[in-house]
């Protein structure tokens, strides 16, 4: 058992430290954070790291990989949290990325890859539906075959980013007689094909992020199928256990956590400190608690992976402990944006910089809801372990 | 980075669990808990012929020069079969705190008790704690007065595990300044073969015996002091949590016993005509004792490998450990005996006497509420 760093990690960590320190810069946090620059700042960010050959770590190294081992994708995690810098916008980079080069042909590597690793194509993620959400196989959108195209009907919800988005990539039904996991395929879809709309969803947190995108007779050339027709839920349950071991979220724990422990350290109430408060102390101390121990089962899970394998079922448990302590940690934020009176609607009635806390205090608490439900509800993550780990 | 145990441990670890396999059914067990004894001569025996008794020992002083994570390895497989031998009290605790001592100073009478641990010849023991002392092992009010020929001890100890049978213990006694003061406290090995020594005699919940260790005036030669005058909190503070981490490792041992035998008899009880774990509603709380268990191991290792790296966290992990580890015992214990319905009210099934020594140890060197105020004080120290 070892987790000890070399000569070579400790040379790694100084190069990650010294590149965030420079590159991160206070302006370039703030476009981030303001939703008017977020999409202009996020592709600035990646081009950046991408410049560094760092903005896909877990890609095959001849395709623009880090070529990593596991220490070294530790360090980079780490020290990209510590600077509170964000991760890579998950679309590309983590969910089609992956799926292209696993099952795409030469063609598509060739076409998309490359302008993934340069963030010039904004891909989102159309998954769920109306009717199908958890129960993601029960998806509705057809795509019937008409010579050269697909013709494709239908409708995605939820869909993050579409608004930003250049392409989409597509779970459509091509096949409604058999069971409904067979029968699907792996579309990629220009947005700017015509017959294609995107309706903003408003959600608590006031940012737009969520969207519906209806489909209307969207002709989308074969060559856009990935992989073979019907074999899509394969290529969707792969990207689905790459997206939950991602939702963990320890770094953003560990921030939330650094920044209420700040925070609290400056709230006086009848002469003490929030941060003397032993109810705080015991709430922080809890979170903090199960977040060191789900810092070591990711470990766990990188580590059994270091040798090629794939995290399979037990990236469920990251899922399920790492979005409740998410919330736990939003919770308590949300507690402490209560003591400074700064709990207000939305960013046009910032008037303080209490409220200015309280604002990204609410966002966070409110957006924040979604992690127990997207990526496959909570519970269904329990029945995956259910079935998969314990073998019910 | 690497989780994996070495070839050697997963040697130790096949030995331990062909042992617990042979020699640790349900049955045995209770028998040996239900003997005056409250475990086997023989068994510990076994242990000194295989070697267990020597792993953590360094090599110098004839031991296999192991660390304590080898130690964990086989403690999570005796968690597994209840093993009711004092490993952890003769090996980490009491060996543990004679081996300390001869770190610091040169003492024959210890290094010939250290011998006899390391054959199997000396069961030992410690008594750190008293009626006033709670789970606070730095608060002594057993006094220690120096005499002629040595000291003269005073107080009493109580709920010392194994002391009816044990040949000798360590105990903790102050040799000046107040009761709570972390100076001034010294340790002493007591022979107690040789010593007519008032020694109680009880069973534990889990099996195990105890007894409280009356000290009335108590002559001790000046070898039997354990370190120097005055560094009994130094030395404790040292080899504590190399027995905490121990207890936690049996603690995770005995959660994964519970969730195996727990999940395989939803997979075989049925009502409504079909195995009761298809139900979700079990199902998904057997998902959530699983997901508990995991992340017991993780801090189990994380605690493990702070040690070996010297980490300034070594404090706070293992008393994160030790937190993790009461609550998720008392909730996945909770979680068996509920999924096995009456059955698991009786006392011919094992996972009541698995929750029993989950209890015990939850209640040995602080619980989860003692140390997450622990680690409250050193997370809000800074």
């Amino acid at each position: 058992m070892d987790i000890s760093f070399s000569e070579e990690d400790v040379k790694f960590r100084d190069e990650v430290r010294a590149f965030f320190k420079e590159k991160y810069t206070p302006e370039l946090a703030a476009k981030l954070a303001n939703p008017k620059t977020f999409r202009e700042a996020t592709v600035q960010w990646e081009k950046t790291l991408n410049d560094k050959g760092w903005v896909a770590p877990h890609w095959p190294v001849e395709l623009g990989g880090s070529g990593w081992n596991t220490n070294q994708n530790y360090i980079y995690d780490v020290e990209r949290a510590s600077v509170g810098a964000p991760g890579t916008s998950p679309f590309g980079l983590a969910m089609v990325g992956p799926v292209i080069y696993t099952f795409g042909n030469e063609e598509q590597k060739k076409r998309f890859l490359p302008r993934i690793l340069t963030s010039d194509d904004w891909w989102c993620q159309g998954y769920s539906e109306p009717g199908a959400g958890s129960d993601l196989a029960a998806l509705q959108t057809k795509a019937e075959r008409q010579g050269d195209n697909y013709i494709v009907n239908g409708a995605k919800i939820w869909t993050t980013y579409a608004q930003y988005a250049d392409w989409i990539f597509c779970l459509v039904r091509t096949d409604s007689s058999g069971r409904k996991q067979e029968g699907i395929s792996f579309l990629l879809i220009d947005m700017k094909t015509p017959g294609i709309t995107v309706n903003p969803i408003h959600s608590l947190d006031g940012v737009h992020s969520l969207n519906e995108v209806s489909f209307e007779n969207v002709s989308v050339p074969v060559e856009n199928l990935v992989g073979e027709e019907g074999k899509g839920w394969t290529y969707a349950k792969f990207l689905l256990v790459n997206e939950r071991s991602a939702i963990a979220g320890v770094a953003y724990i560990k921030r939330q956590l650094a920044m209420i422990k700040e925070y609290a350290s400056n709230v006086n109430e009848g002469g003490v400190a929030l941060i003397d408060d032993p109810l705080f102390q015991s709430r922080y101390a809890e979170i903090e608690i199960e977040l060191k121990a789900l810092e070591f089962t990711e470990l766990r899970v990188f580590a059994s992976m270091s040798d090629g394998g794939h995290p399979g079922a037990i990236s469920s448990l990251l899922k399920i402990r790492g979005t409740e302590l998410q919330q736990a940690v939003q919770d308590l934020l949300m507690d402490v944006a209560g003591r400074f009176q700064g709990v207000i609607a939305d960013e046009d009635s910032i008037d303080s910089i209490s409220h200015e806390f309280g604002d990204m205090a609410r966002k966070e608490y409110m957006y924040g809801r979604a992690a127990t439900v997207y990526g496959g509800s909570n519970e269904v993550q329990r029945n995956v372990i259910a079935k998969a780990v314990l073998g019910l | 980075m690497n989780f994996e145990p070495s070839e050697e441990q997963l040697m130790l670890k096949d030995s331990v669990t062909k042992f617990i396999q042979q020699e640790y059914d349900i049955d045995k067990r209770r028998a040996l808990a239900d003997s005056d004894l409250s475990y086997s001569k023989e068994n510990w025996e076994t242990f000194a012929n295989l070697g267990w008794l020597t792993v953590p020992f360094a090599e110098k002083l004839g031991g296999y020069g192991g660390n304590v994570t080898d130690v964990a390895i086989i403690m999570e497989e005796f968690g597994k079969g209840l093993v009711l031998e004092p490993y952890v009290e003769t090996v980490m605790l009491a060996g543990g705190l004679l081996a300390e001592s001869v770190e610091r100073e040169e003492n024959s009478e210890h290094l010939a008790v250290i011998e006899q641990i390391l054959s199997g010849g000396a069961v030992g023991t410690a008594g750190l704690v008293e009626e006033g002392s709670r789970f606070s092992p730095l608060t002594v009010s057993t006094r220690a007065q120096e005499s002629n020929d040595g000291f003269i001890l005073s107080g009493k100890k109580v709920n010392v595990p194994y002391l009816p049978s044990a040949d000798f213990a360590i105990v903790s006694a102050r040799t000046s300044g107040e009761d709570n003061d972390e100076e001034g406290i010294s340790l002493f090995r007591i022979d107690l073969t040789a010593n007519e020594i008032a020694r109680g005699n009880y069973k534990l919940m889990d099996g195990r015996r105890a007894g409280d260790l009356e000290l009335k005036g108590l002559q001790v030669t000046a070898d039997a002091l354990v370190g120097k005058v005055g560094e009994g909190a130094a030395i404790l503070n040292k080899v504590l949590p190399l027995s905490i981490l121990a207890e936690c490792a049996e603690a995770v041992g005995i959660m994964e016993f519970l969730n195996k035998t727990t999940l395989e008899y939803t997979k075989v009880r049925k009502q409504f005509g079909m195995p009761i774990g298809s139900f979700q509603a079990l199902q998904h709380r057997m998902v959530d004792t699983f997901i508990e268990f995991e992340q017991c191991k993780s801090l189990l290792y994380r605690a493990l490998i702070s040690w070996q790296d010297n980490s300034d966290e070594f404090d706070l992990d293992l008393a994160a450990l030790k937190v993790q580890v009461g609550r998720a015992g008392k909730s996945i214990a909770s979680e068996a005996i509920q999924l096995h319905g009456g059955m698991g009210l009786t006392d011919e099934l094992s996972i009541g006497h698995y929750m029993k020594r989950l209890r015990m140890i939850n209640a040995t060197f602080g619980d989860a509420d003692f140390h997450q105020n622990r680690y409250q004080k050193i997370a809000f120290s800074a």
